[in-house]
């Protein structure tokens, strides 16, 4: 999983680069200050879903496979829920402010660097469901922990992206 | 045939045959000299300018600089080039001779094996620290070079030409002399006493080029919304060809360049002469106006036609003007240029002009008329 | 020792040869499709590496056979655009790539005492995205003419200079197809590069510790990390290219302000690593095959390990050097000027190493050492002109000219196809318990040696006398003729020494010599298996205690761990 964390930093560290490159030069609206808002709600979401994943793997740790069932469960909805509103978000800056991925180099980098972002949420969602299930099935037991934990990894990776995200597209480029 | 027939078969007649008879004579022999004298000096003097005094030099050798930067630049490859023959003989010449020192040498060999060597601290050092140095000179003085040419800050007396790449033409204006012509880039000699240089800012239209003129300078690239600057001082006159050298589509192979690096005198009548609108040809109005109603005017511009105001292909207000057509596709004649007109496919196969499906009497006008706009 | 490792050498009978087991044509072909063997995938991957490399020298025979004269007429421009662009292209993804991966695959578990992968599914599944991968590029030759005229094949350069694949100046689909099977195989070599890398640190014997390992093992892992490391930026960049292709993204696209170069920078980011993963394991076959053959053991094992690593940790550094005429500022440029030259400094240290290795030994003249000495000679002037090229003004005569093209061939044939060949004619009596005809081995070695000669030694000329690359014609009187016919004469010399190889290959598989567990008294634990390994490759997994465990084993006397 170190291993695969590396190579998707890599391929996200090029469209942060570009997105930074690109900051400042659109030859025309609409600009980050003009549409962005500061995520407050995505990002509790996602940065709490870590928060409830690592309690899911205590409770999983000790044997307590029902805690586990429901703290998975809601890291799970968490992640669900920032795909949400990643969407809204994304439907106010196509038909409200007219931002589109052709519209100009902000348009293109945002969309290319949060929707990667989300389809690895939405990879990371999908791994979670099928974890659910196996487990309300009864597979996943206590033996399961460390494996369990690697997943965790993953979903902890995909925090730690949407953290440069936020910092990057909605601090760096609102402020420039 | 007859005097070949008394060459073959005469004999023995005092003196051998006429012409033998003729050649033995001194008288001859003085007469050709005086001839072959004569006729030099009329070549050397008379020929036509550019055949003498403007060489075309077809084989750009980057070692054979015949201006600044490409001198610089021919020195420190000769340095490299020296150092790494030097290294090549070096570890070529221990690999040679270690194959056949310790080669084995038959099944005697094979019943012990050799020492085994893990290594030593000190060898390795030993062949580490001589590279290192090599790397050390090598970077300090290519740093000094790149910061030589590519730190090059235009002087207000240089001559400014502004190269735009096309597919697949050059675009060339003297922005300071209102000047648009293709293809063919005229710039004036340079002596080493001047400190100007010729400034080329290069430009492009649509996708990525390269500019390259070997024994002028080394190559950049052309690219869109990103200007680019390379800088020459020629001293010897000429015809230099070159290349664009990033590919840019089917005929990335036929946008050849041609940089005419002329005498001050030459240079200033050329220049003068773009600046000029052509003079109008009456026996040509017919041709003017097949010109224009068939639309070639919408890619061309000839100044004072109106009507003849595109951009999109290559200027045509002093064609003839230019000793090639099509970017250095073909010689600019009179055959070329009615095989162009026909379809410059032909010629030039996946060029950006398509065929105007002209018929020979349009093509028969429009060549006249091309061919007054000197 | 003392726990009763059972390494005993020619004991172990040889099980039936990959297929045989179930018999029939159908059989064969469907093991084939089901296996999950790093032996079976490794021999698959260097068999699709050989394919690709007909269809690729094909095409290279086409592209010498229209340059060989001044005005040629062979092919049409679009078709030579797209030939170069084909030809380039499969020779790094599908021919390289395949022979690193399937090197690595048969030879890395049994170096390292594994029973196989860390995880054989997975490196079905990679072996099988790399080859449809393949299919797919191929497949435009096919699907992607449509309607747009514009040539079906890919014809913008194994780079894709941008922006000539913007839509506007690429309007078919042969753009998309390069990107796509470029981002099928790229997650193929991801994911197949994460299984070697998790089978190095976590499958090792006992007693095998990272400094105990072979160097061809030592140099995978370097490539791995690198391929893990930058075959995202091209996949990136492929998806930014395709994004503005199909949804009008603006990332290259200079009327929005968008960069060309930028498409540059991450392209090369990829493009440099990508060729030192190609050239690495060649190293590491170097390493195994000049001891074996000197009698000796490497000299200075610490050394060529940190300079391996060394290497593969400047290659990160080092991509604007293709970018030295695009118009950087001279910090940048003296900068990449400076960490190209100084990659030279551990290369050059493991050719010395090499030369060491040699010396004091007892040089067996066998194919491998032939083809690896051919090696040493083309790797050090492939090298040298590199150095050249990486003194930046140097580059600014001779960037994009047929210079380059004799550097990088130099170093991908003299170097990597010649590495390749010495591995065969080392390995291939492991996995097929037959010896390579010596004969044919004979003349192949000289029919190639001589045409790459013919083929790539001039173009250094004509790049010099100012020939520019991917040039589908050339006007006479340029002073490029000559060279270039003696370029194509080279060619024909080395079809033909690649045909009798792969007939070699053929013949051998039914008509060679029985090899044995053990042909070339080498010492690392691949041949303390049969010939071909039995498919759970070691009955007990052996205990080691030096870096040639079966050197140890056959000189009780004067093992090497007494001085490691």
């Amino acid at each position: 999983m170190v291993l695969v964390i590396t190579t998707e930093s890599a391929l996200f560290i090029i469209f942060v680069v570009a997105y930074l490159f690109y900051i400042g030069k659109s030859l025309i609206p609409p600009y980050p200050h003009q549409v962005l808002e500061f995520p407050w709600l995505g990002s509790i979401l996602l940065f709490g879903s870590s928060g409830t994943i690592m309690v899911a793997e205590r409770h999983l740790k000790r044997g307590a496979i029902d805690r586990f069932h429901l703290w998975w469960a809601i890291t799970l909805a968490c992640g669900v829920g920032f795909l949400i509103w990643t969407i809204s978000e994304w439907l106010k800056l196509i038909y409200k402010d007219g931002l589109t991925i052709a519209t100009n180099l902000f348009g293109s980098t945002f969309y290319s660097l949060v929707g990667l972002h989300a389809s690895h949420v939405l990879v990371g969602a999908i791994l979670l469901s099928i974890i659910l299930v196996a487990s309300l099935r009864g597979k996943i037991r206590h033996r399961h922990h460390e494996h369990i934990e690697i997943i965790s990894w993953y979903w902890h990776f995909v925090d730690c992206v949407w953290a440069v995200v936020v910092t990057v597209v909605y601090i760096i480029s609102v402020k420039s | 045939m007859n005097w070949l027939k008394d060459l073959v078969t005469q004999t023995g007649q005092a003196g051998g045959c006429a012409p033998a008879r003729m050649l033995r004579r001194p008288q001859f022999w003085r007469k050709l000299l005086i001839g072959l004298v004569v006729l030099a000096i009329y070549a050397l003097f008379f020929g036509t300018a550019q055949a003498q005094e403007y060489p075309v030099h077809a084989v750009q050798n980057i070692f054979a600089p015949t201006s600044l930067p490409a001198e610089s630049l021919a020195f420190l490859s000769k340095l490299v080039l020296a150092i790494c023959a030097g290294v090549f003989v070096i570890v070529g010449g221990l690999l040679t001779y270690g194959i056949i020192r310790y080669r084995r040498r038959g099944p005697e060999d094979d019943a012990t094996e050799p020492p085994q060597v893990y290594g030593s601290t000190a060898i390795e050092l030993a062949w580490t620290v001589p590279p290192i140095l090599i790397v050390v000179v090598l970077v300090l003085v290519t740093a000094r070079v790149i910061g030589e040419i590519n730190g090059f800050q235009p002087l207000g007396n240089n001559e400014q030409v502004r190269i735009i790449g096309h597919r697949f033409w050059w675009e060339v204006r003297y922005p300071r002399y209102q000047v648009v012509t293709a293809n063919e880039i005229h710039v004036p000699l340079n002596d080493r006493t001047q400190p100007a240089a010729t400034q080329l800012i290069l430009e492009s239209a649509d996708v990525a080029h390269g500019f390259w003129v070997p024994k002028l300078a080394g190559k950049s690239w052309l690219v869109p919304n990103y200007r680019n600057q390379l800088w020459i001082k020629p001293f010897q006159k000429g015809i230099y060809l070159g290349n664009c050298t990033v590919l840019c589509g089917p005929q990335h192979a036929n946008m050849l360049i041609r940089v005419v690096v002329q005498a001050p005198d030459d240079y200033n009548w050329w220049l003068d002469n773009q600046q000029k609108a052509t003079v109008e040809d009456p026996n040509v109005a017919e041709g003017r106006k097949a010109f224009v109603q068939n639309t070639c005017g919408t890619c061309h511009r000839i100044q004072n036609v109106a009507g003849a105001d595109g951009t999109f292909g290559p200027d045509l207000t002093h064609f003839m003007s230019r000793e090639t057509l099509g970017a250095g596709v073909a010689p600019n004649d009179k055959e070329h240029l009615r095989s162009w007109l026909k379809d410059p496919q032909t010629l030039k196969p996946g060029c950006l002009m398509p065929n105007m499906k002209l018929d020979d009497q349009e093509i028969d006008l429009i060549l006249a008329f091309l061919r007054t706009l000197k | 020792m003392a726990n009763g490792t059972t390494i005993e050498i020619g004991k172990e009978q040889a099980p039936a040869r990959p297929g045989e087991e179930r018999g029939t044509l159908t059989g064969w072909f469907l093991e084939l499709l089901y296996t999950v063997d790093h032996k079976k995938l490794g021999i698959m991957y260097i068999g699709t590496g050989w394919l690709f490399f007909v269809v690729a020298g094909i095409m290279a025979t086409f592209i010498r056979l229209q340059l060989a004269g001044p005005n040629g007429h062979v092919v049409g421009p679009e078709t030579f655009n797209g030939l170069i662009t084909m030809h380039g292209t499969i020779m790094i993804f599908w021919v390289a790539m395949p022979f690193v991966f399937g090197m690595a695959n048969y030879v890395v578990p049994l170096q390292i005492g594994a029973r196989d992968m860390a995880f054989p599914r997975l490196n079905a599944f990679s072996f099988w995205l790399t080859f449809f991968g393949g299919c797919l590029l191929l497949f435009s030759y096919v699907a992607a003419p449509g309607l747009s005229g514009s040539g079906p094949a890919p014809d913008v350069a194994w780079m894709a200079i941008a922006p000539l694949t913007a839509r506007a100046f690429s309007p078919g689909s042969n753009v998309d197809y390069w990107s796509l099977s470029l981002l099928v195989t790229g997650t193929g070599s991801i994911t197949g590069a994460i299984n070697t890398m998790v089978t190095i640190f976590c499958y090792r014997t006992k007693g095998l510790t990272l400094y105990r390992m072979p160097l061809m093992t030592w140099l995978s892992l370097v490539a791995m990390f690198l391929i893990i490391l930058f075959i995202p930026p091209l996949s990136a960049a492929q998806i930014m290219l395709t994004l503005q292709r199909y949804l009008g993204a603006t990332f290259f696209d200079a009327q929005s302000g968008g960069s060309a170069i930028l498409w540059q920078h991450f392209f090369w980011i990829f493009g440099h690593p990508e060729v030192y993963v190609l050239v690495l394991p060649a190293f590491g076959v170097i390493s195994e095959v000049v001891p074996v053959f000197s009698r000796k053991a490497i000299f200075g094992y610490p050394a060529m390990v940190a300079a391996s690593v060394l290497i593969g940790f400047i290659s990160s550094g080092v991509w604007a050097h293709h970018m030295f005429t695009v118009g950087m500022n001279s910090f940048s440029i003296t900068f990449f000027a400076f960490a190209t030259l100084v990659i030279s400094v551990p290369t050059g240290i493991k050719m010395f190493n090499w030369l060491a290795t040699m010396y004091g030994g007892k040089i067996r003249l066998e194919l491998p050492m032939l083809f690896a000495i051919a090696f040493l000679f083309q790797f050090l002037i492939a090298g040298l002109t590199g150095i050249m090229l990486g003194v930046a003004p140097f580059d600014w005569q001779l960037n994009d000219s047929y210079f380059v093209i004799a550097h990088f061939h130099y170093v991908i044939v003299g170097g990597i196809v010649f590495a390749v060949f010495a591995a065969h004619y080392y390995w291939y009596p492991k996995a097929f318990g037959r010896m390579l005809d010596k004969r044919l081995g004979l003349w192949h070695f000289w029919l190639f040696l001589i045409g790459f000669h013919l083929t790539f030694d001039p173009q250094h000329i004509s790049g010099i006398l100012g020939m520019p690359r991917r040039i589908y014609t050339y006007q006479p009187g340029r002073g490029w003729d000559l060279w270039n016919l003696i370029s194509t004469i080279g060619a024909l010399f080395q079809g033909l020494g690649a045909v009798i190889f792969v007939f070699n290959l053929i013949w051998s598989y039914w008509k060679g010599k029985k090899a044995g567990d053990d042909p070339w008294d080498a010492w690392t634990l691949e041949w303390a298996t049969a010939s071909p390994p039995a498919e759970y490759n070691f009955e007990k997994l052996p205990e080691v205690k030096s870096r040639r465990p079966l050197w140890d084993l056959k000189h009780p006397e004067d093992p090497d761990w007494k001085y490691e």
